[in-house]
């Protein structure tokens, strides 16, 4: 299984699992999957599989987190023991930890905390399958659970990277670009409003390459984003066609 | 000055909705000269104000409002009520008892229990303090019998109908009582299970396809069709 491929893109320039450099795998997004909670949604990206769950808001607890002026955003990202080959132990790792925290900070700016203020709002993101990219992946989730709970937010936050492999820009890396490849630059957006809220970079580019991937990684999350809105609606485009006939 | 949607067309957060010289109605925001939508909904331009009623939202005390709320716990000098929102209600035993309230002699939980529901109305709110209730009026207080649902708060409106058309239709047509919380709560007591739940079906339709149109008269339909079967059973 661990056979290392000799190159990541081949003599065509087709990737490992026949993409173009600048094509993204299929995502899959819906919404209001989860009857108990206030707001829920699933993505596949490709292998990936994430569901995220939104609760609240609602009074904090404890009740010390909670904060005069603002709403708190609670943030767990967690990995199956199941979503990778090797098990993974279910006790959040220093991974899980650092990426709840990034993943809080991409959605935080979207969100109207001034307006509910002693509350929070508890976030979870599971991990039920990963291959890759699980970060933008459950970015593009989570502010979609958000928007389906009916939290007010300023736009939705949508999550795509960019990467190098082989020496070439590469959209939306998978597991094996992202461990044998020479970069992986995240970003998180919010169309709109044109703000990028995450952008990370682990690996070595230069200028004009980190350059040329921040703009790959934003043309994939418009894409990205129109899957969003899709989703969103189509939860009520359903029962209008239903209620129509 | 462009609008970029049409009236009652779905929106979804983030959508630039209007831009120009507007004004940023419920569930939108402003930004320079750009109104854009803050919650997933239908859309409404009226003059220069741009709103959206949305699909889904949660419930922000406001003073004077009717509101159904659980109680969550008894303390010692009063009980917190769920009002189905973010923010958890004080409700007063001076308010309940209509009479001043002795520590040593009522015990509280001998009035009202955890998971028991109160008509009240919203006293006092801001968003620096919890709301306070009161259930000390007429038509308030703990409800003995009936059914509750839950709607979203935003569509209690609807459940109302255009001067109330939806509401008296319901009650007409399964011969129930309704009291809607403003907070989305909505208690139905009839005569029989059967009636009750009659309404029930017809509140939780009216919530899934609210932003549908024609929607009093396939309820109407509903309903009565409901009735003939009922009818039919009762005759064998």
């Amino acid at each position: 299984m661990n056979d290392k491929p000799e190159r990541l893109i081949d003599k065509k320039g087709l990737r490992l699992d026949g993409r173009k450099p600048d094509q993204m795998r299929p995502v899959k997004l819906e919404v209001g999957v989860i009857p108990a909670a206030d707001g829920s949604a699933y993505i596949e990206q490709g292998k990936n599989k994430i569901l995220v769950g939104v609760y609240g808001p609602r009074e904090a607890h404890p009740k010390h987190l909670a904060l005069q002026d603002r709403l708190v955003l609670k943030c767990r990202y967690h990995m199956a023991p199941f979503s990778v080959q090797e098990r993974k132990s279910p006790a959040p790792s220093r991974r899980e930890v650092e990426l709840s925290k990034v993943i809080r900070e991409a959605l935080e700016p979207a969100i109207f905390t001034e307006l509910y203020p002693r509350t929070m709002v508890d976030l979870t993101i599971e991990v039920l399958q990963a291959d890759g990219g699980t970060r933008c992946a459950s970015i593009s989730a989570a502010s979609l659970a958000l928007a389906d709970s009916g939290l007010p937010m300023r736009d939705l936050v949508v999550a795509c990277a960019a990467g190098k492999a082989d020496d070439k820009i590469v959209l939306d890396l998978m597991d094996e670009e992202d461990k044998l490849g020479s970069a992986d630059v995240p970003v998180a957006l919010m169309p709109s409003l044109n703000a990028i809220t995450l952008l990370q970079m682990d690996g070595k580019l230069s200028q004009d390459e980190f350059e040329r991937a921040v703009s790959l990684a934003i043309d994939g999350c418009k894409q990205i984003y129109l899957l969003q809105k899709d989703a969103l609606k189509a939860k009520y485009k359903n029962v209008k066609a239903e209620g129509e006939e | 000055m462009p609008e970029f949607f049409e009236q009652k067309q779905i929106a979804t957060p983030g959508d630039l909705l209007a831009e120009g010289d507007y004004v940023a109605g419920e569930n939108t925001y402003i930004e320079g000269k750009k109104v854009y939508a803050s919650r997933t909904g239908l859309v409404e331009y009226n003059n220069k104000n741009v709103s959206i009623v949305a699909l889904k939202a949660f419930y922000i005390p406001k003073p004077g409002d009717m509101v159904i709320g659980t109680v969550v716990d008894v303390g010692f000098n009063g009980w917190t009520i769920d009002l189905n929102g973010p923010y958890q209600a004080f409700l007063k035993p001076s308010d309940v008892l209509s009479r001043p309230f002795k520590p040593q002699k009522d015990e509280l939980s001998q009035v009202l229990g955890v998971g028991d529901l109160v008509v009240a109305k919203i006293v006092s709110y801001d968003r620096t303090h919890d709301p306070q209730i009161t259930v000390a009026e007429p038509g308030l207080g703990k409800i003995t019998r009936g059914q509750v649902v839950k709607v979203t708060p935003t569509k209690v409106p609807r459940v109302i109908g255009k001067k109330g058309s939806m509401i008296s239709m319901i009650k007409q047509e399964t011969g129930c009582q309704i009291i809607l919380g403003l907070n989305g709560v909505v208690l139905v007591t009839g005569k029989t299970p059967e009636e009750e739940q009659a309404a029930l079906l017809a509140i939780q339709k009216i919530e899934e396809e609210s932003h549908t149109t024609g929607l009093t008269d396939r309820i109407t339909q509903m309903l009565r069709s409901e009735k003939s079967k009922r009818g039919a059973v009762k005759n064998e």
